[in-house]
């Protein structure tokens, strides 16, 4: 088993649902709204009323195009949808209006980060427009509530090709492609909300795993499709669980663990058993019976219609991934700091904005993930909203460097200019935080700290191991005293002298 | 042209899709029918269709779209009036696990 061993690879494939933030449903103009009580947004439409008809959002499609060409997609000239049959308690209609065979973009492909600067393309196989279900609500011990306010809102599922090839390359797709969604403001893509679930697909390659997909070189154990995951923690779990569940069937099972005579399971991930559980197999598969929605015209997109959703999408300008490997490559940020600054176009935005102002971007990025991501965490916003402006920011960077502020006034600086229009100079300036190095005025601080503080004087003179803290303790009282302002190696040097060291 | 059967178990099948209960009497006389139907609908199959796109629609239309503009919904009671049975703001539905999806 010790060969077979080295040669399983995981190859996964990952479906992602992604909640387009439109302001109305796909079919009807129900708002489309999250956290409201139940079934206040609701028409016959997206309540499956016999003889309601559906009209498409404009800006669905729209939004779909446009993610459809940020992944590098072809938007065919003709799209259109169809009926998807079954039956649950949160799809009204029996059926869900999504696309079969015609989906609104085709292949493309997303390059994603990975740990030492490396760089791999995943293609997209499709992308399409469907409808979401309504909500089942199980908080009753007897029973299931059915909330229809989630039904019909836009769903956009993007399908990969089974490229990832380990856990890390699937978060990194994930994450890139959450990234994106709200980068495009096409979606919020708030994960809690259920607004972005992932959907792994997973099985193992055993064989020579230079030649996936060869029959001849290997065999795929069963593909596991597991649904409705809606954290990163939870698709890095589930990922992870079936890898190591698969390497436990093959070395007990051998060969008869493999798709051909297993065919495809579902498995459904349990949080709090950190684990998956069997759904169904290949014999419940569902039988979809999907054909074209006759209550629904197609749609035609034309090259100009085309070009305007490509327009919008150079407004947009460079997208997160090229962001990330430019402040890697150019900034020479590391890989957790430009993972930071990429997390949000306001953020970035900030941050380039500052540089070209012409501030130096090593200090703009310490600013902004210093003081500025500390601010972040407490008002519950993103770096880039806390309220330091892209004139502001540059500014206050400049005086770092030049020296006419000290870190520590920085900070200061910083937590005023969040809630002010005032630029940080003129901050600097009305609450004496200018850095001053100037010698006659940073002695004064020396001598009144040493008269006030005659104990630590005399264990600097004393020596020994009280000798360190003593001195540190007045180059602190000197600086309180000059609030932060004055420039902590010309007071260290003033008090060496003073103190005749 | 093809000759198809409807069987026995595929109606089975195809009720079960469906949810609908039926009797032996009922599936042998939906049988005949289906089968009828299919030979009938079978007649199509003698044009040379070959090179002719896919039907999508049966009208000649294509973007028919709405503005991303919020209209009225009902209420919450209107919604619910005409469940089979409701649990506060709830559609009431018997235990189910999961969602769709």
């Amino acid at each position: 088993m010790g060969d077979m061993q080295d040669n399983m690879l995981p190859v996964i494939g990952l479906e992602i649902h992604v909640e387009l933030a439109t302001e109305t449903k796909i079919f009807c103009r129900c708002a489309n709204r999250f956290g409201d009580p139940p079934n206040t947004h609701t028409c016959p439409v997206c309540i499956g009323m016999p003889g309601a008809m559906p009209v498409m959002n404009q800006k669905a499609v729209e939004y779909s195009m446009k993610v459809g060409l940020a992944l590098n997609c072809t938007v065919p000239n003709f799209t259109k949808w169809d009926r998807k049959s079954y039956y649950y308690p949160d799809l009204p209609k029996n059926y869900q209006i999504s696309q079969y065979d015609l989906p609104l973009a085709i292949a493309g492909h997303l390059d994603i980060p990975l740990a030492g600067n490396k760089v791999k393309r995943i293609d997209i196989t499709r992308a399409h427009l469907e409808e979401d279900a309504g909500k089942n609500v199980h908080d009753f011990p007897a029973h299931t509530g059915v909330d229809l306010n989630r039904a019909g809102i836009p769903l956009l599922e993007i399908v990969t090709e089974p490229d990832l090839r380990n856990v890390e390359e699937v978060m990194s797709f994930a994450r890139s492609m959450h990234r994106l969604v709200r980068w495009l403001g096409v979606s919020h893509a708030n994960m809690e909300m259920g607004q972005m679930r992932f959907e792994p697909n997973i099985s193992l390659w055993v064989g020579d795993p230079e030649k996936v997909f060869d029959e001849s070189a290997g065999y795929f154990t069963p593909i596991f499709e597991v649904k409705n995951l809606n954290s990163f923690r939870s698709l890095e779990r589930t990922c992870q669980w079936v890898i190591d569940y698969h390497q436990a069937q093959i070395a007990e099972k051998g060969k008869a663990w493999s798709l051909a005579d297993v065919g495809k399971q579902n498995w459904g991930f349990r949080d709090n058993l950190n684990a998956c559980e069997f759904q169904r197999g290949k014999e419940e598969a569902h039988d979809y019976r999907y054909f074209p929605e006759p209550d629904l015209a197609p749609v035609v997109v034309d090259d100009a219609w085309r070009q305007k959703i490509r327009n919008e999408l150079d407004e947009v300008g460079e997208l997160p991934i090229a962001r990330q490997r430019r402040y890697l490559t150019e900034w020479k940020l590391t890989e957790k700091e430009a993972d930071a600054l990429t997390q949000d176009i306001a953020t970035s935005d900030l941050c380039d904005h500052s540089v070209e102002a012409g501030a130096d971007p090593k200090r703009v990025v310490n600013l902004l993930l210093g003081r500025g991501a500390a601010i972040a965490n407490e008002r519950g916003c993103v770096i880039g909203k806390i309220g330091i402006s892209d004139v502001q920011l540059p500014d206050l960077a400049k005086m770092l460097t030049k020296g006419e502020v000290n870190a520590t006034a920085a900070d200061k600086i910083f937590d005023i200019v969040v809630d002010s229009d005032a630029l940080p100079a003129k901050i600097a300036e009305s609450e004496g935080l200018l850095a001053v190095s100037d010698a006659g005025k940073i002695t004064e601080w020396v001598d009144e700290a040493i008269a006030k503080n005659p104990q630590a004087v005399e264990d600097v003179h004393a020596g020994g191991k009280k000798q360190k803290k003593a001195f540190g303790f007045l180059t602190g009282q000197v600086m309180q005293l000059s609030r932060g302002a004055a420039t902590p190696a010309e007071v260290q040097k003033l008090l060496q002298e003073k103190l005749g060291r | 042209m093809t000759e198809k059967k409807i069987d026995n178990e595929l109606i089975r099948h195809i009720a079960l899709l469906a949810r609908i209960e039926m009797t032996d009497e009922q599936a042998d006389a939906l049988g005949r029918q289906f089968t009828d139907i299919v030979a009938y609908v079978d007649k199509l199959s003698e044009l040379d269709t070959d090179g002719i796109e896919p039907m999508a629609h049966a009208l000649d239309v294509c973007n028919v779209l709405a503005d991303d503009v919020p209209g009225e919904s009902l209420s919450s009671e209107q919604a619910l009036a005409n469940a089979p049975a409701r649990d506060g703001d709830f559609f009431k539905v018997p235990k189910v696990i999961g969602d769709s999806q």
